[in-house]
This record gives structure tokens, sequence and C-alpha cells, in this order.
């Protein structure tokens, strides 16, 4: 039990921290607010924040999506839809690719599925519309023509594409061995 | 009759002049608030509305009056209708014992600036806040709603209770001006403010004050975040914002009541009375919002705590103090 006091030193210290509580609350009348307004003033948000989804090009400018579905499986609220097809080099595309951003809930995980960097989330967050079928972006809306966070990155040089080039000829690929005299 | 005429033309023109005023000074005071709370707490504050955020009460009253009228279906509905109806009128009635300047003459006839001196105007205004209590009461009691019941509760105890050391802090002011006529009692202050002789039965009064009109350290009947917004958690629309009205009126009225007993009322040297009056009216209710600005809410059992245990008593020692000083004065 805490010792018992003397009432009047109680109210005294009493007195002295309630008058410290006013004296900061009137202190803060004068003093600049913090409050950042926000249409006139943009706050710069981190490059990784998460809003608006893009689907980025690789440096030589191509789609870098191979529609592998793999970001529509991950996306908790289902909200990716696309078709896949193939270019007659073999390389693998989305013929359509959607997105309903009035379902999206920015939550990032089709970026970190996505095995080609493809789709990315920008911090570009202003995306309220009067009409909600206006949020449902086509592959249209959704392609940039830059590389996003990682402009050098290009899938292909490192995985290839089989109709291309032969085996061992990508980005850090092995020649490919001789089975017969690799055995130990 | 002509006579008669004029007077009750000159008592309307008053009663009309003295409503809008008010009126407009509690949406002001609305914006005011949320302003200065916002500057305490080193925000901005409402500045959309037009410019400084100037015309927000206007924005607020259509909001208000264009929202759906919300009844809840196993409510008791005439109570319910009612309620917030009563706040807002024993708020705005207590206004009219108020003596907010000095007489005018014109045209060699007398105009005091009260609305009614009734000589026992001091009365008159505890009476009225008591009836308050009811709007609140029935108003969480009538929702049926478990959040507004314990709301209500909360209301009717708390302002009982303070009723009580609000009522006991006036006796000593009596005791000096002689009189329960809010005007003898201005009148009595000619040559010093009660505050200077009676600074205890000012702070009864003013913590007293601040319970009745339920704000913060005081505001368990609405505590948001314990009872959603207490015993108006069903109200909607203008019935909601009668209660807010009410609420903003009583903050007024509690702040010049303060000023009249204690501050002196329209007295003051150099400025015009009316002035006066204002500027110790906005002084009191500034320093509510401060207050409002700093203070936590007190517990249930903090709140009875003082009211009953701390309040009372110095009061009631109070009162006998200044009789044994008037009698020893005066003998
Ligand atoms: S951010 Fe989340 S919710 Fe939005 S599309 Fe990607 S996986 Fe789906
Ligand atoms: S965006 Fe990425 S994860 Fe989605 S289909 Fe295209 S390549 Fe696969």
């Amino acid at each position: 039990m805490e010792p018992r006091r003397n009432f009047l030193a109680a109210a005294w210290e009493g007195l002295g921290e309630l008058v410290r509580g006013f004296a900061t609350t009137f202190i803060h009348l004068f003093r600049r607010p913090i409050t950042e307004a926000y249409p006139e003033y943009h706050r710069p948000l981190p490059e990784r924040s998460r809003a608006r989804i893009i689907l980025t090009r690789d440096p030589d400018g191509d789609e870098r999506c191979v529609a592998c579905y793999l970001c529509s499986g991950v996306c908790p609220v289902s909200c990716i839809s696309m078709q896949s097809s193939q270019r007659e080099d073999g390389r693998r595309f989305a013929s359509w690719f959607r997105i309903n951003f009035a379902r999206c809930i920015y939550c990032g995980l089709c970026e970190e599925a996505c095995p080609t960097l493809a789709i990315q989330l920008t911090p570009h967050f202003e995306t309220c519309q009067y009409d909600i079928l206006t949020l449902v972006a086509e592959k249209e809306d959704l392609l940039v023509d830059h590389g996003g966070k990682n402009r050098d990155y290009n899938f292909y040089r490192h995985a290839g594409v089989t109709a291309v080039g032969g085996k061992g000829e990508h980005l850090q690929e092995a020649k490919p061995v001789n089975r017969r005299s690799n055995l130990p | 009759m002509t006579a008669w005429i004029t007077g009750c033309l000159i008592l309307l023109l008053k009663l009309g002049i003295v409503l809008v005023g008010l009126l407009l000074l509690a949406a002001y005071l609305v914006l005011a608030e949320r302003k200065l709370l916002a500057r305490l707490q080193i925000r901005l504050g409402p500045n959309r509305a037009g410019p400084l955020g100037l015309m927000q009460p206007l924005a607020d009253a259509v909001k208000l009056l264009t929202k759906e009228d919300l009844a809840p279906a196993k409510a008791d509905r005439l109570i319910f209708l009612l309620a917030p109806a009563v706040v807002a009128a024993t708020a705005l009635l207590i206004f009219a014992v108020v003596p907010f300047g000095q007489d005018w003459v014109i045209g060699g006839r007398r105009i005091p600036l009260v609305v009614a001196d009734l000589n026992v105007g001091l009365l008159y205004a505890l009476a009225l806040s008591s009836i308050g209590v009811y709007g609140v009461a029935l108003g969480g009691w009538s929702s049926n709603s478990k959040y507004a019941l314990l709301g209500g509760i909360r209301g009717a105890a708390q302002m009982i209770s303070y009723e009580l050391s609000l009522g006991l802090a006036l006796v000593p002011v009596v005791m000096l001006a002689g009189s329960f006529s809010l005007v003898e009692i201005v009148a009595a202050q000619s040559r010093y403010p009660f505050l200077l002789v009676q600074p205890l039965s000012f702070l009864i009064f003013f913590v007293s004050a601040v319970a009745e009109t339920k704000r913060i350290p005081f505001d368990l009947p609405e505590a948001e975040n314990e009872l959603v917004a207490g015993y108006h958690t069903e109200y909607s629309g203008m019935r909601f914002g009668l209660f807010f009205l009410g609420e903003y009126v009583t903050m007024v009225v509690m702040g010049s009541l303060v000023a009249v007993f204690f501050l002196g009322g329209w007295r003051g040297p150099w400025l015009p009375p009316l002035v006066w009056f204002f500027l110790k009216v906005l002084g009191v209710v500034f320093f509510m919002i401060w207050m409002r600005g700093t203070l936590p809410r007190l517990r249930y059992d903090q709140l009875m705590h003082l009211g009953w245990k701390l309040l009372v008593p110095l009061a009631l020692l109070n009162i006998v103090v200044t009789g044994a000083v008037l009698l020893l004065l005066r003998a």
C-alpha cells in the first residue's frame, strides 16, 4: 500500500499537475498545427506504399506478365481475372487481364506472388469514382511503359522461352552437362 | 392602451432578438469549440465550409435537417419525440431571467435589457435546469436501448447530484445580495464582483455548472467510448440536433449565470455593458472548452465522490462561514 500522505501535500501536488496540464494545452494554442491539409498538400509516400496496381514491361519493352495465374490465385478477394494465350514464338501473355479495384484490398499479395515482377502496386491512391463500374480496370488501363520498381529485371533472360535460343544461353544459366560424363 | 401595446411590441422584439442571438451564438459556439479544441490539440479544425470554415454551422444545420428522422420500432414514441425539445426549451428558457446589459432609455422609455426580471429568478433558473434532466433521462429511457438507458440513468444521477451543489453554492450569493432576482444580484455587485469575496462558491458553482452541461470531465451520460453516444444514441436528424443545440445553449446560459452571479454581470469599466457581458460569457465558455481539451473523463465513482463528499460539504461549510461573517459585520 502507498504510504498515507498528508492531504494538503497531495492536494497541492494535484493542483500543480492540473496547472501543468492546462498550461500545456494553452501553449498548444500558439503552436503551428501539424495538420497536413490533404487535397492541397500531398504527402510524398514511400515508394513501396501499396495502392493502384500496374502491369510493367521488361527493359526490351515486352509485357512482363506470362499469364501464370499466380496473382489471380493468391488474391484473397479474387479480384484478378485473365485469359492466357501464347505468341508464335512460344511466349505466354494474357490476352485480357482485368482487376476489379472496387474489390481489391491492396494487400500486395499479387505483387509478392508474381514471378516476373509484372504486377506491381504504386503509391498512387486517389482512385475514387462515383460509378463503381469505372473501377474495373482492363489491361490497357493497367499496362505502363516502364519497369516499375526494378527496371532492369527481365524474367525471360533468366528463365528463357524454350522456343527461342538453345539450352544454356540464358543469363546465369549453366551450360548443359553431358550426362554420360557427369557420373561421380 | 397604446403604452400597453408598445410595451408588448418591445417585449416581443426583445424576445426575438434574444432568441435569435442565443441560437446564433450556440451555433457558432459549436464551430468555435471545434476550432479551439483542434488548436488545443495542434490540429486545424473545420476549415472547408466557406472562408475559415465560417459556414460550417449552416452546413451542419442543412445536414441535420435533411437527415432521416428515425425512431426505434420499440421506442416509447411520444416521449422519444418530446425529450429533445425538453432539453433545448429549458436551456433557452433559463436565459429569460439573465440581465445582459444596463437599462436603455429610448424616447423617455426605460427598456431593461432582460427578458423578465423575476423576483425569484435564481430559483427559476435552478428549477428549469432540473427540468432539463427529464429530457436526458426520458430520452435515454424511451429509446429502449441499453446504451441510451445507461446514459440516461447516469445523466439523471449526475445532474441531480450536482444540482445540489449548484444550488448550495448560490446561497452565499443570495445572502450577500439579499435577493433572488438576477437583476438585483448584478446591482449588488456594483462595487466588486462576488468572485472576490466568494472564491470557493465560485469554484463549486463552476464545477457544478460544467457537470450540469455534461461536458468533458463530467460527460459520463454520453461517454462515447463506453456508451456509443449515451442518452442520444438512438436519435438522428434534427432531434439529435436539438440535443446538441440544448447542450450548447446550456453552455452559454451557464456561462452567463457564472458571469451574473460571480463576475459582476454586465458591469465593467470603459467598455459598454453589453460588450462586457459578452466578454465575460465568452471567457467562461472558453475556459469550459479549454477544460475539455485538457482533462480526461472522471470515473463514475469519482464523479459521485467529488459531488457528494467534497462539493456539497464544502458548499454547506461555505454557507455557515458566510452567514457568520455577515452576522458579525452587520452586528
Ligand atoms: S493487392 Fe491483394 S486484393 Fe489487390 S489484386 Fe493484389 S492480391 Fe488482390
Ligand atoms: S501478373 Fe505476374 S503473377 Fe499475375 S499472371 Fe502475370 S506473371 Fe503471373
